[in-house]
C-alpha cells in the first residue's frame, strides 16, 4: 500500500510541476507585475531602488486605481462575459442536438460523425477565420444569402463585417466542438433503459427528455460549456479579424497594453481581473453542476 | 376466466428470423403468469411486444377486449420491472417511486401519501431521501416494484428481475412477489429462463421454445404431464425413454421400450394414441426405485442395470444406472428416507423399478 500511494504521488509530480512552472508561478509574476510602475521605454521598471543609501521598493496601487477611473474597463468586462455567455448558450443549442443524435446514431456511424466535427480542427485556426472574413465580407456568401431574403421582406441590406454579430458567428463556429465532445462522451454512456423505464412509467418523448436525458447530461452541459467559456473569454484573434470597433472584447484591450501601449502593469492588472472573474464562474458553475446533476 | 389480456396469432419477424410464430394466450385478471423458455424463445420478445417497445407484425393484443396495438407504452395501464431494475441514479428513491405519479399529474399530497405507501409495501419506509445507488441489489429490485405499482397498473410485466440477486436472495424475493402480488391482487407477467423460479412462483405457466407456445398449465400440471418432449426436458429433471406403442388396454397402454421390452403406461390424458406410432416414456428420477433385491411386481416395470455414476447433494444422491440396453436412467433417492438400508456404490449391480402410473406417455 505504501509503495503504492508512493507511484501515485510520482506519477502526479510532473503535471504538477508543468502546472506549477506554466501557470502558478506567472500568475504569481504577473499579480506582482500589477503593483510596479512602467519602465521609461515600456515594460516594467525596477521593482527596487536604492536611494539615500538604502533599499526602497517602487510599488505602487496606481494601476487598479486607473481600473475604476473610468467605467470602459468594467462595461468591456461585462461585454465580454456577455459575449461569452451567449456564444456558451449557442453552443449549447447548436451542440446538444448534434451530440444527441451522434450518440444515438447506429455504433457504426458513431465514429465518422465525431470525424465531421472534428475536422476543422485539420485546417488552421486563423486560415479559418480568414475564410470566414471572406463569406462575412459584402458580396461574401453569407452576407448576400442574408440581404436577398431581407431583400423578400422589404428590408435593407445589412453588412455582417466588422460587427458584434460577425464575432459572435465565429466564436460560436470556432467552439461547437469544444462543446460536442464532451456532450457526446456523456450522452453516449446513458443506458437506454432508463428511457425504456420512463416512457414505461408514462412519460412522453417531451418529459422523457426533461425528466432524464437533460438532468444526466448535466455534467456534460458543465465540461462543455467551461471548455468554450473560458476561451471565448480571452479571445482576442476574433474581435481583432471581424470586430471592428463594435465587437472589441477585453482581450483585445490587454493584448494592447501589451504589445502597442507597452503597459505591462495595466495590461497585467487587465488580466488579473480577467482571470479572477473565470475562476468566478467556473466555480459557480461547478456548484450549480453538481447541484444539477444530481 | 376474465380475459384481462389476450394475445391473438402475435407473430414478430427479425431480419430473417422468426422471433414469434402466430402466438395466442389469454391470461386471467388477478393470475401469476409466467412466459418460460430458453433463451431465444422469443419470451422477452412477447414482452416487449406487450409493453410497447416493439410492434408485431401480425396478430394483436387486447388488454380488457380492447386492443392496445396503436397506444404508445407511456398510455398503456401497465408497467414493466426491467432486469438491471433501471431506477433513475439522478433521483432520491421517493422521486424514483413517485414519477408515475408525477407524470399523470397527481398533487403534491396524494404524491406523498401514495409514495410512502407504496415503499412501505415493499418494507423500505426509511429509505425515501436515499439515492439508487446507495441501495443493494435487492433493496434496489424492491423500489423498482414500489414505482411500478404506486400508480395500480393493470398488469405488471416482469423481466427477469431476479436473474441479478443471489441465490439465497433470490429465494426471499420470491416469497415476497408470491405475497405481493396476492396482497394487491395486480396481474404478474413474469418471464424467466429458470424453471424452479417459474415453478415456484406461478398461477400458469407457458412454456416457449422456437418462438411458439409449447404448453400452458399449472405448474404441477406442466411437470407430471408435459405433452412434448421439450416440456418434459426443460422443466426440471427427466428420463426420456423411446418407445413404440403396442397395444392400448382400457386406461393403460403397452410400451415397447427400444432393447427392454414392455412396460404398462398410464393412457395420458387428451392426447390420441395410436398403435404403432414412435412415443417416447417421460419418468422422474424420484419416481425411480432403486433396490438389490429383485422384486416380482405386477404393477411395476423393473429392470436390472448397474450404477454408473452417483452424485451426493446432501438431502438426496442422484444415481445414474447403465441398464441392459446401455440406456442410461438417473434415479433420485432421498437420504432422509427411514428404511434407507445404504448407499450403492459404482459398478453395484441394482434393479430399477417404476409403478405404471409414475411415467408419462408423450408421443413423438
Amino acid at each position: 500500500m505504501i509503495s503504492k500511494s508512493w507511484q501515485q504521488r510520482l506519477l502526479t509530480l510532473p503535471p504538477l510541476g508543468y502546472l506549477l512552472v506554466l501557470f502558478a508561478i506567472p500568475t504569481l509574476i504577473m499579480l506582482f507585475a500589477s503593483f510596479r510602475y512602467t519602465g521609461e521605454y515600456g515594460g516594467l521598471a525596477p521593482w527596487y531602488a536604492y536611494k539615500d543609501g538604502g533599499l526602497t521598493l517602487e510599488l505602487t496601487l496606481e494601476n487598479w486605481q486607473r481600473l475604476f477611473e473610468t467605467d470602459i474597463y468594467l462595461r468591456l468586462f461585462v461585454k465580454s462575459i456577455g459575449y461569452a455567455v451567449f456564444t456558451t448558450l449557442l453552443c449549447i443549442l447548436l451542440g446538444y442536438p448534434l451530440a444527441l443524435m451522434i450518440a444515438r446514431s447506429p455504433r457504426k456511424h458513431r465514429d465518422l460523425l465525431l470525424l465531421l466535427v472534428i475536422l476543422p480542427f485539420w485546417s488552421n485556426f486563423l486560415v479559418r477565420i480568414y475564410a470566414w472574413m471572406i463569406l462575412l465580407s459584402p458580396n461574401g456568401a453569407v452576407t448576400q444569402l442574408i440581404n436577398s431574403i431581407r431583400d423578400v421582406f422589404g428590408l435593407a441590406p445589412v453588412s455582417l463585417m466588422y460587427s458584434a454579430s460577425a464575432v459572435i458567428i465565429c466564436l460560436v463556429y470556432v467552439h461547437l466542438p469544444f462543446m460536442v465532445l464532451p456532450l457526446y462522451a456523456n450522452l453516449e454512456k446513458h443506458s437506454s433503459a432508463l428511457l425504456d423505464a420512463a416512457q414505461d412509467l408514462g412519460a412522453n418523448r417531451w418529459r422523457r427528455f426533461w425528466n432524464i436525458t437533460w438532468p444526466l447530461s448535466l455534467p456534460g452541459v458543465y465540461a462543455g460549456s467551461i471548455l468554450v467559456f473560458i476561451p471565448v473569454l480571452g479571445m482576442f484573434a476574433i474581435p481583432d479579424l471581424l470586430g471592428g470597433t463594435d465587437g472589441v472584447m477585453i482581450a483585445n484591450v490587454i493584448k494592447q497594453q501589451f504589445v502597442e501601449s507597452r503597459d505591462w502593469p495595466f495590461g497585467s492588472v487587465l488580466s488579473m481581473v480577467l482571470t479572477a472573474a473565470a475562476v468566478l464562474v467556473v466555480l459557480l458553475g461547478a456548484k450549480f453542476g453538481r447541484q444539477g446533476g444530481r | 376466466m376474465f380475459k384481462l389480456l389476450e394475445i391473438k396469432d402475435v407473430s414478430r419477424n427479425f431480419a430473417g428470423f422468426t422471433a414469434l410464430d402466430k402466438v395466442s394466450l389469454a391470461i386471467a385478471a388477478g393470475e401469476f403468469f409466467t412466459l418460460l423458455g430458453p433463451s431465444g424463445c422469443g419470451k422477452t420478445t412477447l414482452l416487449r411486444l406487450i409493453a410497447g417497445f416493439d410492434q408485431p407484425d401480425g396478430g394483436d393484443i387486447l388488454l380488457d377486449g380492447k386492443s392496445i396495438i396503436a397506444t404508445p407504452p407511456e398510455r398503456r395501464p401497465l408497467h414493466t420491472i426491467f432486469q438491471n431494475y433501471a431506477l433513475f441514479p439522478h433521483m432520491t428513491v421517493a422521486d424514483n417511486v413517485a414519477f408515475p405519479l408525477r407524470m399523470v399529474g397527481c398533487n403534491k399530497a396524494e404524491i406523498e401519501r401514495r409514495v410512502s405507501a407504496a415503499l412501505k409495501d415493499v418494507s423500505l419506509p426509511d429509505k425515501a431521501g436515499h439515492y439508487p445507488d446507495a441501495l443493494s441489489g435487492g433493496q434496489k429490485q424492491r423500489i423498482a416494484i414500489a414505482r411500478a405499482l404506486v400508480n395500480r397498473p393493470r398488469l405488471l410485466l416482469l423481466d427477469e428481475p431476479l436473474s441479478a440477486l443471489d441465490a439465497k436472495l433470490r429465494e426471499q424475493m420470491q416469497l415476497e412477489l408470491i405475497k405481493l402480488q396476492k396482497e394487491i391482487g395486480i396481474t404478474f407477467v413474469y418471464v424467466t429462463h429458470d424453471q424452479g423460479e417459474a415453478l415456484a412462483l406461478s398461477h400458469r405457466i407457458a412454456v416457449m421454445n422456437h418462438g411458439a407456445i409449447a404448453q400452458v398449465d399449472e405448474p404441477s400440471r406442466l411437470y407430471g404431464f408435459p405433452r412434448s418432449r421439450f416440456v418434459a426436458d426443460f422443466i426440471g429433471h427427466c428420463n426420456l425413454l423411446a418407445g413404440k406403442v403396442m397395444q392400448l388396454q382400457g386406461d393403460r397402454v403397452l410400451v415397447e421400450l427400444a432393447g427392454l421390452g414392455a412396460v404398462q403406461v398410464m393412457m395420458p390424458p387428451d392426447v390420441t394414441v395410436e398403435v404403432g406410432s414412435a412415443c417416447t416414456l417421460t419418468l422422474r428420477p424420484e419416481k425411480i426405485n432403486i433396490s438389490s433385491s429383485l422384486s416380482q411386481d405386477e404393477v411395476q416395470a423393473h429392470f436390472k442395470g448397474v450404477v454408473h455414476d452417483m452424485l451426493y447433494l446432501g438431502d438426496v444422491t442422484v444415481y445414474k444406472v447403465e441398464l441392459v440396453n446401455g440406456m442410461l436412467v438417473e434415479a433420485l433417492l432421498a437420504n432422509s428416507s427411514p428404511g434407507r438400508a445404504r448407499f450403492f456404490e459404482v459398478g453395484d449391480q441394482v434393479e430399477v423399478a417404476w409403478l405404471s402410473d409414475a411415467g408419462h406417455l408423450v408421443m413423438d
